[in-house]
């Protein structure tokens, strides 16, 4: 179980801190798959990045009883001079898992081929996201947090995601920030609507769905 | 499958201490690939730097005939001096903005702040040592230098000055975070300061008043330990370890504090 209780976060600007997040609460049990949306600059990252454990709050509890992934298929995560399979060796290293026995997966998946011994810094956009999501699917965790962008690569890679993450680890809890409901829609058993600083939970999608058309866009004013 | 369990609640302290070698282990090899790379000597780089500006130096006092005040060979007296600058001044070079590069290193969870200076720093450690002892044996084995009186001494107070440019790294590697001054001021610091590192003279051949005034800078007494530990009964070496002692334990402190703030309001990118 994942609980998080009042949560608060301030970054600081020029004319003083803004408040992003504004006592949040949220649990997520296991096998769960919980839908976040909000607008651009709602604070979906910042939650994500909190719950993963990044990033600290200004103030509030977070629990972690199961293991949590860092947010996924992240491009940034990666050293630009190293080559794919450094990327692959160096996280793997940080989780403890043996990078050997997973260079054929990420190879198999990321398609990538030889490039998997060029730097990164050479890949396009779309190389890059498929060796994150490649990754990503080495170290396995209880719940894994999804920032977004999963819809990387081409269609039939973007079902290769999904089959990894939706099918092969069904089980596993998932928590989905998205400004789209469509893909809250597709994946998630529940939803929130993060707004104003305020995280609002709702029985159904459609309460969720209907009280996010409203919802006035973020107001970004320092306190 | 099963899921890693590293995170599961609060782990226990050998638990941590075991992620946390795990993470700096890690950072240091991936560190080594982004400064080295796998092209010509690669990760020889480490130590056969210092050990270029070790000899560079060394040939240039020896060309000048370079006064110290004392009748130590040169050599002996270049590679116990410089040696020492290098290990407690690259330390904090490398750690001044050791973060920003490497943010996006933070949003994985066992990552910390401290890790990235500590994987740094052993790999600044290990270079200035490796190079130390090698140049030492080289210089022993062609008759230059005279093999360490007390080779305990010697490695002691070789800790005690690693241990300055660790705790001075770290501290001025969080102060950066928070102060783009630090970069600036700590460069011209530094250069100041090696001439009045005692690498270059011994602290006995200076006048009563200077030597006073001299030994308050803490990491003089680490290159007088060494050298006695080097030279022993051929020089009178001025030091008192338990102030040295006292300074690092205070930087350590301050390092430490400072880390833990900036860890607090660090944004991963």
């Amino acid at each position: 179980m994942i609980r998080l209780a009042e949560i608060r976060k301030n970054y600081p600007t020029r004319l003083g801190p803004v408040r992003v997040l504004d006592g949040v609460d949220l649990v997520v049990r296991p096998g769960e798959r919980v839908g976040i949306l909000g607008r651009n600059g709602a604070g979906k990252s910042t939650l994500i990045r909190l719950i993963s454990g990044a990033e600290r709050p200004t103030s509030g509890a977070i629990e972690r009883g199961m293991s949590v992934s860092w947010p996924l298929a992240f491009g940034g995560a990666f050293q630009g001079s190293l080559t794919g399979l450094d990327n692959l060796r160096f996280i793997a290293r940080i989780y403890g898992v043996d990078p050997a026995e997973h260079e054929q997966f990420v190879a198999d998946f990321s398609e990538l081929g030889i490039y998997l011994n060029e730097p990164v810094k050479s890949y396009s956009s779309g190389m890059r996201a498929r060796l994150a999501f490649a990754i990503s699917m080495v170290i396995e965790f209880d719940c894994f947090l999804i920032d977004e962008i999963i819809a990387v690569g081409d269609a039939s890679f973007h079902q290769k995601c999904l089959l990894e993450l939706f099918e092969k680890r069904h089980d596993r809890a998932k928590i989905i920030v998205s400004h789209q409901t469509r893909y809250i829609q597709d994946h998630c058993t529940r939803a929130s609507v993060l707004s104003c600083g305020k995280l609002h939970h709702f029985d159904n999608l459609d309460e969720a769905f209907g009280f996010y058309s409203e919802a006035p866009p973020p107001a970004l004013e320092a306190a | 499958m099963p899921a890693v369990p590293d995170s599961i609640g609060q782990p226990s302290l050998s638990r941590s201490w075991k992620i946390q070698c795990r993470v700096v282990w890690a950072l240091l090899l991936r560190e080594i690939l982004t400064r080295y790379g796998r092209h010509n000597i690669g990760f020889l780089w480490l130590f056969v730097e210092p050990m270029l500006f070790t000899l560079g130096v060394t040939a240039i006092w020896t060309a000048l005939r370079s006064v110290h005040g004392s009748q130590l060979p040169i050599v002996a007296f270049a590679l116990t001096g410089y040696s020492t600058v290098l290990l407690w001044r690259n330390m904090p070079s490398r750690c001044v903005g050791a973060l920003q590069p490497n943010l996006s290193l933070l949003y994985h969870r066992n990552v910390r702040v401290l890790d990235i200076f500590m994987a740094r720093l052993l790999l600044e450690g290990a270079g200035a040592t490796i190079s130390f002892v090698a140049l030492s044996f080289f210089f022993i084995a062609i008759g230059w230098l005279e093999p360490p009186e007390d080779v305990l001494q010697v490695a002691g107070g070789w800790l005690m000055v690693a241990w300055f440019g660790m705790s001075l790294g770290v501290l001025l590697g969080a102060w950066s975070e928070e102060s783009e001054m630090v970069d600036k001021l700590w460069h011209p610091a530094a250069y100041l300061l090696f001439p009045l590192s005692g690498a270059a003279f011994l602290v006995d051949a200076l006048p009563q008043r200077a030597q006073e005034l001299i030994l308050l800078l803490p990491m003089i007494h680490g290159v007088e330990y060494v050298r006695e530990g080097y030279f022993g009964s051929r020089i009178v070496a001025h030091y008192d370890m338990g102030y040295m002692a006292l300074w690092n334990l205070g930087l350590t402190w301050v390092a430490l504090v400072l880390t833990r703030k900036i860890s607090r309001s660090v944004v991963p990118q």
